[in-house]
């Protein structure tokens, strides 16, 4: 089962490399994970992605925890949270499939930010569901590059 | 009033004195000079160069081990610290408290590929509880404070902090904090009030219950206190190999170690249990056999201070973070009030344990003509009435130490458990004598382990550190040999040690005592002598070469399907090849 953790930790160097090496170190998986600073310059925060058993994941849950540079672990499954991931999309766009790449981007209400002679790069953000249905219907046009940020998550009040 | 400045080597020189260090073992190089001339002048802190950086980790480890300090250990950059990764691992996996220093190349070249540099952070990241590279020297004190209390408290374990070479020479005012607070750092010392209730309460309704105590018991000093557990309760105890001497190994509730080489009746006891009360231990795969057939009808308390340990394994009913002996000093009160005729609700369990006991004693078969290790043990144990500190290598020696000889006492033995690490007995030795000077300390070793360390006879012999080492020589990587011998197929690949040195005489080459016993009538008078000397002994007790560790669980069996020595086969049946 999939899982978002959200792990706040402190802004030192090697913390990235503690939780990662974690990970691959007990064989546990990370489908993405994201780190940014927080309101407080001393701390950040990850947003991890990982499946697992509920076994598996008391564990990573536990291990994380145990790490010392680790302040506070949330597994977001237990909460009510948001969650949204940036995808940058270039896609082919020679002149007979331009105005077809803008109306998918406006259907996703992506943003166009960079265009040539034969290509549009998009910016789209949403859930991971968006961003894929979107992939979908711009794949017959041609996709020449896709970079994604990995998801980030937020508890709702 | 202002201090003046002083450099990160005087620095940490203060820093150890105010942790109140007596020994350092440590061994020079270039970006640690200045330390080592710092330590030339000082007369606080007793100075032990080992001749390998491994050797003089592990005798930090033996230090710790033995007397429940921090052993603290001083190494240079690059193959000095490369050198000291087998010896964390191995603190880490027991959680032996030592913060060891290695030295870096100065800041500036960091990341160049420098003369003896190694990114020893990055290398021991998953070997150590916590790694610090100090970038200031206006750091380096609060943070070797930090170090100290990393690793003691908790779950101990090894802290590594590496100090690149201006760090060192720099100078800063120094302060000493008085106490840390890390806000990401906070271990649970005292357990769950609701959870112990829980636990006296299932103790109280088990009919069949058995206590299992690991090394936890051991590094929260909770001896006394499961002592007392057993006896209100009146409930029999096995322990781990890390948990010998937490309870005491002649006590009438004993059963000894349990697990692949433990005793049947400890095994049995578990297998069919109603209860297990886990004390500081974690299910270790050599302890639960197959984790699938592991007491299947038994409810599961499990106290530890480290909650990754609950439930990693195996499943658990009642889990209780805390420090043993803080939660077992609760669970006692509550035992107190409950008032259960113990002994008459016991009475049926402890007989049945006792017929276990009676069908599989543990036992070798003695023979006149050549030494059986068991028995090298055996007098051993005789002849210092149990109070020598025992400290092992690994292999079947380690196996027959820890099955006969029998430890009442905490901290009186010193073996690499969870890592596993041959070579590691000698130095840790060495380490537990200089902590104990007055104590008889004992390295019971094999001729392939001691030969993974044998360069510290320099250092026990220089610095007169009269260590007695009982070498059960049978020529062979004995425990490799015996799964070759039961699992595949008598093929004998890689165990022939046949051009095993002359003991007696490299003992001798270094400025120690050899000695050496072929027949066992001659294993008394060798162990005797070796006693008086008050030099290092290497004592070589030429051993039968087949002689195999018994009772075993096979790896992939479940712990009650022991097999056992010849003649006492439990079931005949051909043992499958394990991959």
């Amino acid at each position: 089962m999939k899982h978002i953790i959200s792990v706040q930790v402190e802004n030192k160097f090697g913390v990235l490399s503690r939780v990662s090496g974690l990970f691959s170190g007990r064989g546990f998986n990370i489908e993405t994970i994201s780190v940014g600073p927080t309101l407080d310059p001393s701390i950040s925060m990850m947003t991890i992605v990982t499946t697992g058993d509920d076994r598996i994941l008391e564990q990573i849950l536990k291990q994380l925890n145990k790490l010392i540079d680790v302040i506070k672990v949330t597994d977001l499954a237990e909460k009510e949270f948001v969650e949204r991931e940036m995808c940058l999309i270039k896609v082919n766009a020679p002149s007979e499939h331009r105005a077809e790449a803008l109306r998918i981007a406006d259907i996703f209400r992506a943003r166009v930010v960079d265009s040539s002679q034969k290509s549009y790069t998009f910016q789209v953000t949403g859930d991971e569901k968006k961003i894929l249905a979107m992939l979908e219907l711009l794949r017959p046009i041609g996709i020449k590059e896709i970079v994604r940020t990995g998801k980030v998550a937020i508890t709702r009040e | 009033m202002s201090n003046k400045e002083i450099t990160g080597a005087e620095i940490l020189l203060e820093c150890l004195k105010k942790e109140k260090i007596d020994t350092l073992f440590c061994y020079p190089g270039g970006v640690v000079l200045k330390i080592f001339d710092v330590l030339y002048e000082q007369k606080d802190i007793r100075v032990i160069l080992p001749r390998h950086e491994q050797g003089g980790v592990h005798m930090a480890d033996g230090y710790a081990r033995s007397t429940g300090k921090v052993g603290v250990a001083l190494v240079t950059s690059g193959p000095g610290a490369t050198n000291v990764v087998t010896a964390l691992t191995t603190a880490y996996m027991d959680s032996i408290p030592l913060v060891v220093f290695t030295g870096q190349v100065p800041t500036a070249l960091i990341g160049n590929d420098a003369f003896q540099e190694a990114d020893i952070v990055g290398i021991t990241r998953p070997c150590t509880k916590y790694n610090i590279l100090v970038k200031d020297v206006k750091d380096l004190a609060q943070l070797i404070k930090e170090a100290f209390y990393i690793a003691s408290t908790g779950r101990p374990g090894p802290v590594l902090v590496d100090l690149p070479r201006d760090v060192v020479t720099n100078k800063a005012e120094f302060h000493y904090p008085d106490k840390v607070e890390i806000r990401s750092y906070n271990p649970t010392v005292y357990g769950n009030k609701w959870q112990i209730k829980q636990a006296a309460e299932a103790i109280s309704k088990a009919k069949k219950p058995v206590a299992y105590i690991g090394g936890g018991v051991i590094l929260s000093n909770a001896a006394s206190e499961v002592l007392e557990f057993a006896e209100i309760t009146k409930i029999p105890v096995t322990h781990t190999l890390m948990g010998i001497g937490g309870f005491p190994g002649t006590h009438p509730l004993s059963l000894g170690m349990l697990g692949m080489h433990g005793t049947y009746y400890a095994n049995m006891s578990i297998h069919n249990s109603d209860l297990i009360v886990a004390i500081g231990a974690r299910f270790d795969d050599r302890v639960t056999g197959k984790v699938e057939g592991f007491a299947p009808e038994a409810k599961i308390i499990h106290i530890d201070v480290d909650p990754t340990s609950i439930r990693k394994n195996v499943r658990v009913d009642i889990p209780i973070v805390g420090d043993v002996k803080h939660v077992l000093v609760e669970l006692n009160k509550e035992l107190q009030h409950i008032k259960e005729p113990w002994e008459a609700i016991r009475k049926s369990w402890l007989k049945q344990i006792d017929t276990w006991r009676e069908e599989h004693p543990l036992t070798y078969e003695y023979v006149e003509d050549v030494i059986k290790p068991q028995f090298v043990v055996q007098k051993l144990y005789e002849i210092t009435h149990g109070n020598a500190i025992v400290v092992t290598d690994v292999g079947q020696h380690q196996m027959w130490a820890a099955q006969y000889y029998k430890f009442d006492r905490p901290r009186n033995w010193c073996t690499s458990g969870g890592l596993g690490t041959m070579g590691y007995g000698f130095p840790a030795a060495i380490g537990a004598k200089v902590a104990h000077p007055d104590r008889e300390v004992f390295s019971i070793s094999g001729d392939g382990s001691i030969q993974m360390n044998i360069q510290e006879l320099a250092t026990s012999v220089e610095n007169n550190i009269p260590v007695k080492v009982a070498i059960l020589n049978n020529r062979y990587l004995g425990m490799v040999r015996q799964w070759q011998e039961l699992f595949y197929a008598e093929r004998y690949s890689s165990v022939d040690l046949g051009s095993t040195p002359d003991f007696v005489k490299l003992a001798e080459a270094y400025g120690a005592i050899g000695l050496r016993a072929v027949k066992p009538t001659e294993v008394e008078p060798v162990l005797k002598e070796a006693l008086k000397a008050k030099r290092t002994v290497f004592m070589d007790f030429v051993t039968a070469r087949y002689e195999k560790v018994y009772p075993m669980v096979p790896a992939g069996a479940s712990i009650h399907e022991m097999i056992f020595g010849e003649g006492k086969k439990k079931e005949e049946k051909k043992l499958k090849v394990v991959k």
